[in-house]
């Protein structure tokens, strides 16, 4: 029988001839933690007596959530992560480098390979043909250790992606109609497998957007073949040799299918304070918004920021309305700098915060008032997220936030563009 | 493992920001601390009225959203018996067995707020003792069950020298 690109990928790595549902051993190319998650997996290793790395240049640990960190409990918690990396030869991604998913991607992650990282989002580097899943600080720590992990591999949902994408409508909207449509909870235990011509002809920002949010639907992993465009994002991160062609079987076993005409698809927002809680633009315009937030691991790349200033060129932001920016990495900002995106955007009342995760976990860098309303970027709004329970959270392209910056309520981009 | 206690219920979607919110990051590496807190924003009262070998009790998806284990681990550390809920997001229930907190996938609708219960965790048997009803939990993986009866993953790959999974 035929199989899945996750069947494929796990059975390479666990010597077996893997199918949905086998529990398998996994040997591991690479893993990750960060400074929330970090510090217990060091924690754990310290316990079992094995402060080591199986795969050292390999391992990476991010220091991104808090970054600069905003007070010493936190800076207490980096300095755990820097001793591992001095004592195991792991590798540091420090202050300012950026966010973990952008960075895996951008330095260490290749077509066919197996990724663990304590964080949800780890799922990100499934555009890529990889399998790469979150998992807790104990299973990273003995990952790390072992260079292994226990998987069952899981059955696939074929989501077909067909049609052209209207003017200001995005893969972030594509995948917000998708967990709409399934549910924040429709795709638990699963992997998601995008494909079709609509994907096809997407650029690899637009996968990473969407492997990034397939945890919001629960799944284990977002996964896409690795194709041309695959391998020319490699070359130009100077790994073109680490390209191998990777793709499902004609008759692979598929648990299920969705078929998706992104033609029909509109600018779409998701609604406090579930992922879940879809709206069309039409429904949610004039909503009032005190912050909007453009950057994080789902839309922080230099794409994102070229449509962000194109809207917001020579405009200015909403009196009412703060806008924060945070380039996704290092080089997302250098390249914005380069373009001259940076400065646009603060000629246009931007608050520019360093490479991070800034204001995403509400750790820091943007944490909401009682009551407030933002507009972000990110993929997840739950309650709390940005650090007040009492706030409200509403996630969108950077296209809708880069408009509704500029009038001070939810705006459809597409006057803009 | 037999456990008794009261029923704290909650509804759908309780989220890692619910249990363990990204606003008191900097408690993770004091857990006990961070316990004090947990659920808070679900329930502000929650880490004051729990008593050891009460039980969390879900609607669906409980735990969706980040990797932190710190979840799991907060719940367990306020002693509460076991969660038991309709459905889990992986994350959270990978980690919760990981830690050995028994998380449970049964029918929690007919479970009300302070209701009496006593929980046989490896039969899966969830008795109301309020309501005088049995309910059959989802009986859990049998890789599962090794992990958690052997007090969760560190203790697993310590007593084994690695992953001992099969049989
Ligand atoms: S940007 Fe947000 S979602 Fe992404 S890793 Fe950071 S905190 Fe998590």
């Amino acid at each position: 029988m035929g199989k899945t690109i996750v069947e494929k990928i796990l059975s390479e790595h666990s010597g077996t001839d893997a199918y949905a549902g086998d529990i398998i051993i996994a040997e591991i190319d690479a893993a990750l933690v960060q400074d929330g998650t970090g510090p217990l997996a060091v924690q754990q290793l310290q316990k079992l007596g094995m402060v080591e790395a199986a795969k050292p240049d390999r391992t990476v640990l991010f220091i991104d959530h808090a970054a600069p960190s905003p007070r010493k409990e936190l800076s207490n918690a980096h300095k755990v992560l820097r001793e591992f990396a001095a004592k195991t030869g792991a590798i540091i991604s420090d202050i300012n480098e950026g966010v973990c998913h952008q960075r895996i991607v951008e330095d260490f992650m290749n077509p066919g390979e197996v990724l663990i990282g304590a964080d949800s989002h780890t799922c990100t580097a499934g555009a890529l043909g990889a399998f790469a899943t979150g998992m807790g600080s104990t299973d990273v720590a003995i990952g790390i250790a072992s260079g292994k992990t226990w998987l069952r591999v899981p059955e696939t949902f074929k989501v077909h992606v067909t049609g052209k994408f209207k003017k200001g409508v995005y893969a972030k909207d594509l995948m917000l109609h998708f967990i709409g449509m399934i549910g924040a909870d429709g795709a638990t235990y699963k992997a998601l497998e995008f494909s079709g011509p609509a994907i096809d002809a997407m650029d690899m920002s637009g996968r990473f957007t969407l492997a990034n949010m397939a945890v919001e639907a629960g799944a284990k992993a977002g996964l896409f073949a690795s194709d041309e465009i695959t391998k020319e994002f490699l070359e130009s991160r100077g790994r073109g040799d680490k390209w191998r062609p990777l793709s499902a079987d004609e008759d692979a076993n598929y648990e299920k299918v969705f078929e998706i005409d992104v033609s029909d698809l509109e600018p779409t927002v998701s609604c406090p304070h579930t992922v879940d809680n879809i709206k069309v633009i039409k429904e949610v315009e004039g909503t009032k918004i005190d912050q909007v937030y453009i950057g994080t691991c789902t839309n922080g790349r230099i794409e994102d920021l070229r449509v962000a200033t194109k809207i917001l060129e020579g405009r200015e932001r909403h009196p009412d309305t703060r806008l924060l920016v945070c380039p996704a990495s290092k080089e997302v900002y250098l390249k914005a700098i380069e373009e001259g995106l940076i400065a646009k955007l603060i000629s246009a009342g931007a608050a520019i915060i360093n490479p991070g995760c800034g204001a995403c976990v509400g750790v820091h860098a943007g944490i909401l008032g009682d009551g407030e309303v933002c507009l972000a970027t990110q993929n997840r709004n739950f309650k709390g997220r940005m650090g007040n329970p009492e706030a409200f959270i509403y996630l969108s392209s950077p296209a809708v936030a880069a408009a509704s910056a500029i009038e001070g309520v939810i705006a459809d981009p597409r006057k803009y563009l | 493992m037999q456990i008794k206690g009261k029923a704290h219920k909650f509804g759908d979607n309780i989220s890692t920001d619910h249990i363990a919110p990204g606003r008191l990051f900097h408690l993770r590496t004091n857990l006990p601390e961070l316990a004090k807190h947990v659920l808070e924003d679900a329930d502000p009262e929650f880490a004051k009225k729990v008593q050891p070998g009460d039980f969390v009790v879900g609607g669906r998806n409980f735990g969706l959203g980040s990797s932190r284990e710190h979840a799991p681990t907060i719940i367990k550390l306020a002693g509460v018996g076991a969660v038991l809920a309709q459905s889990f997001a992986r994350i959270f229930y990978r980690n919760a067995i990981n830690v050995g907190l028994p998380v449970l996938i049964c029918d929690t609708s007919q479970i009300d707020a302070g209701d009496d219960l006593e929980v046989d965790v490896s039969k899966g048997e969830i008795k109301d003792i309020t309501k005088g009803i049995t309910i059959q939990a989802k009986p859990l993986p049998s890789v599962m069950i090794r992990i958690l009866n052997d007090g969760g993953l560190l203790e697993h790959f310590r007593k084994h020298g690695g992953f001992a999974l099969d049989g």
